[in-house]
C-alpha cells in the first residue's frame, strides 16, 4: 500500500473513522455529519461490504450516497424510515459516530445543553437518540476541534449517552449492551481500552505528541508504553473519498484545512 | 358523513391548558397552518409534545406554552431553533426531555391505553434523573431487570399534516417517512389533520397508495383543506422547506420583540394573508426536496 503524505488531516480522519466499522458484522452504519459519513462509505466500499447504510433521508441503500450535490439520483434497496430506525436501534443492530459537544472520562456525551437542564445556560439539541443509542448497540464519537470545553473535566452538563460511569448504574439494571469504540479527533484516535473502560490514546496522528492531547483534555488519558501514528491514507483509499465527496465539503469541515502531515514535522 | 371544517373553526376548539401533540419531524411535514390559527388565537398554558421544529420555538415565543416534551427541537438543515433556545435560557417554559424512542414509547402506550411501556431507553443518563416524572419498574420475570416505565403521553388533541383526505377523515402520507404521526393519532382524544388536497372520497384519488395511509380515520376528528399548510416545513413529495424563509424567521430570534414582528410581517390575521406575505401558494408548492 502506498500512502499519501500530503493528504489533508480531514482525510486521515475521515480512513481514521472508517476503521470505527471494521468486524461490526451485518449492522447499520450511521455516520452523523460530513466526515464520518464519508467515513462510513469508505468502510463499506473498502473492507466492510456487509455495512447497512442509509441515504440519510428515509432508504437503505447498497451503494453509500456522495455527500454535496451531485444531480446523482441514490439508488433505493429498502425503506429505513425513523419508526425502523428505532427498532433497529433497539435491536442493537447499528454502529453510530456523532459528534457530542461535551464527552467525559467515562464516554458520558451531551448535545443537550450547556448548565442545567432546567434552564441551560446554552440550550441546543435536546437528547434526540443519545439515550436510545448508547444504551443499545455500538458508538463511536468524532471531534474535530480536540478541546477542553469538549473534552471536561467533570461530568458532561447534561448526559445523553451512557458511558462507564458506576455512579449512574442503579441495581438491576441492564447496561452489558454499552459498547463505545473509537473517539476520532482532530490530534488522535482514542479508545475505551484503558481499565475499567478508561479513555486511552490509540494513535496519535502525525507530528502530535501525547502531552499536547493531554493538555487538550479534561481529564487524565491512559498512556501505553508505543503509541503508534495515524495511518495516512491510501491511494486506494483518496480514490473512494473523491467518489463519495466529489465537490471536496471535506475541505470546509476542520478549521483551516491543515494537512494529515504538519508542516514544521514534514521533511 | 363530513368531518371537512374551514381553517376558521379549528382555534375554538382549543382551550387553554391542553396537551397538544404536533406531528411531523423537525423542519418536516408541520402542520403549520393550524399552528399559526393557534398564534393567533389566545389560547395559552398549552402542555406540546412533538419531535420539534419551528412550531415550538413559535408556540413558546408567542408566550402560548406552559411545557414542552419534545425528543429534540431542530430545523436540522439549521440546528438550533433559536427562539426555543430563547425559551428554554429564559426559564420561560418547563420542560421533560426524552430520548426520541421514549418519546414515541410514551404515545403508544397512550394508544394501548397502558400507563407505561417498559424500555431500558433512559436509564444511566439525566433522562431520568431530571425530575420524578420518570420511575422505573422491576421485571416479574426470572431476570428482575429494572427498566425505565416510559408513562403514556396521554394527548388531549393531535394535529397533523397529510398529503391527501378525504372527507371520511381518510389519509396518506406520500412523502419517505410517515414519522409517528400514527402514535399521535391514537394517542389523542382530538385529532385534526390539515391537509393538502381534500377529496370526497380518498379511493377516487389514487388506487396505487392505500399503504401511504398511516393511521386509521376512526382517530382523525376534523379534516382542513390547506395547500401549502406546512410551510415553511416541508411536504415532500410535493414541496421542500423554505431554506430562505426559515433563515429569516431565526433573524428575527436576534431582537428582542423579534417574534411579534416576524409575526406582524408574516402570521396576520389568516392563512391567506400569510401566505401572500411568503409569496404565494404556487411559490410554496414550488419549493424543490432536498435532502441533508
Amino acid at each position: 500500500m502506498s500512502h499519501i503524505p500530503n493528504s489533508s488531516l480531514a482525510e486521515l480522519m475521515i480512513c481514521a473513522a472508517a476503521e470505527a466499522w471494521r468486524d461490526n458484522g451485518e449492522v447499520i452504519a450511521s455516520g452523523i455529519g460530513t466526515l464520518p459519513r464519508i467515513a462510513a462509505g469508505l468502510a463499506k466500499m473498502t473492507f466492510a461490504p456487509e455495512l447497512m447504510m442509509t441515504d440519510g433521508e428515509a432508504y437503505l441503500v447498497e451503494h453509500p450516497v456522495p455527500v454535496g450535490e451531485t444531480g446523482e439520483h441514490p439508488r433505493f434497496s429498502g425503506w429505513m424510515p425513523y419508526s425502523r430506525v428505532f427498532d433497529i436501534v433497539w435491536s442493537g443492530r447499528r454502529h453510530a459516530m456523532i459528534g457530542p459537544v461535551q464527552i467525559d472520562r467515562y464516554g458520558q456525551a451531551n448535545i443537550s445543553c450547556i448548565g442545567d437542564l432546567k434552564q441551560p445556560k446554552a440550550m441546543m439539541l435536546g437528547m434526540r437518540g443519545l439515550p436510545g443509542n448508547s444504551m443499545c448497540h455500538i458508538n463511536s464519537m468524532f471531534v474535530p476541534n480536540h478541546n477542553t470545553r469538549v473534552f471536561v473535566e467533570d461530568e458532561v452538563d447534561a448526559v445523553g449517552s451512557v458511558g462507564y460511569n458506576p455512579k449512574r448504574r442503579g441495581a438491576g439494571e441492564n447496561f452489558d449492551h454499552v459498547d463505545l469504540r473509537l473517539i476520532v479527533t482532530n490530534l488522535c484516535v482514542l479508545d475505551f481500552e484503558g481499565p475499567d473502560h478508561a479513555v486511552r490514546v490509540r494513535s496519535l496522528h502525525p507530528g502530535v505528541s501525547f502531552d499536547e492531547v493531554q493538555a487538550a483534555t479534561g481529564f487524565p488519558l491512559i498512556q501505553p508504553d508505543d503509541i503508534p501514528t495515524t495511518a495516512l491514507p491510501t491511494v486506494e483509499q483518496m480514490e473512494v473519498i473523491k467518489h463519495l465527496d466529489p465537490t471536496n465539503l471535506r475541505a470546509k469541515q476542520i478549521k483551516g484545512n491543515p494537512p494529515a502531515v504538519r508542516e514544521d514535522n514534514a521533511a | 358523513m363530513n368531518k371537512e371544517l374551514p381553517l376558521s373553526e379549528f382555534a375554538g376548539q382549543i382551550q387553554d391548558g391542553m396537551t397538544i401533540g404536533i406531528g411531523g419531524w423537525g423542519p418536516r411535514r408541520k402542520p403549520m397552518a393550524l399552528v399559526r390559527e393557534l398564534l393567533r388565537s389566545d389560547v395559552k398554558d398549552l402542555t406540546l409534545v412533538a419531535y420539534g421544529g419551528p412550531e415550538i420555538g413559535m408556540l413558546c415565543a408567542a408566550g402560548k406554552v406552559k411545557k414542552l416534551v419534545y425528543g429534540f427541537v431542530s430545523m436540522d438543515f439549521v440546528p438550533l431553533e433559536p427562539f426555543f433556545r430563547k425559551a428554554r435560557q429564559a426559564g420561560q417554559v418547563e420542560a421533560l426531555e426524552l430520548d426520541e424512542g421514549m418519546l414515541q414509547w410514551g404515545l403508544r402506550a397512550a394508544g394501548m391505553r397502558v400507563p407505561f411501556l417498559p424500555t431500558p431507553v433512559g436509564l444511566g443518563t439525566d433522562v431520568i434523573t431530571q425530575g420524578e416524572e420518570i420511575k422505573t419498574v422491576t421485571s416479574p420475570y426470572a431476570d428482575g431487570e429494572v427498566l425505565a416505565a416510559m408513562p403514556a403521553l396521554k394527548l388531549d388533541v393531535a394535529l397533523l399534516h397529510a398529503d391527501v383526505a378525504d372527507r371520511y377523515g381518510n389519509t396518506q402520507l406520500h412523502g419517505p417517512d410517515p414519522f409517528f404521526d400514527e402514535h399521535f393519532a391514537r394517542a389523542a382524544d382530538t385529532c385534526f389533520v390539515s391537509c393538502e388536497s381534500l377529496f370526497d372520497h380518498i379511493d377516487d384519488f389514487d388506487q396505487s397508495v392505500p399503504r401511504f395511509n398511516t393511521y386509521e380515520r376512526c382517530f382523525v376528528t376534523n379534516v382542513f383543506e390547506v395547500p401549502g399548510g406546512a410551510h415553511p416545513t416541508s411536504c415532500a413529495p410535493v414541496y421542500g422547506w423554505d431554506t430562505t424563509h426559515v433563515n429569516a424567521y431565526c433573524g428575527f430570534a436576534t431582537e428582542d420583540d423579534g417574534f411579534v414582528e416576524y409575526a406582524s410581517q408574516f402570521i396576520g390575521k389568516s392563512e391567506d394573508d400569510y401566505q401572500k406575505a411568503v409569496g404565494g401558494v404556487a411559490h410554496i408548492t414550488a419549493l424543490p426536496v432536498t435532502a441533508l
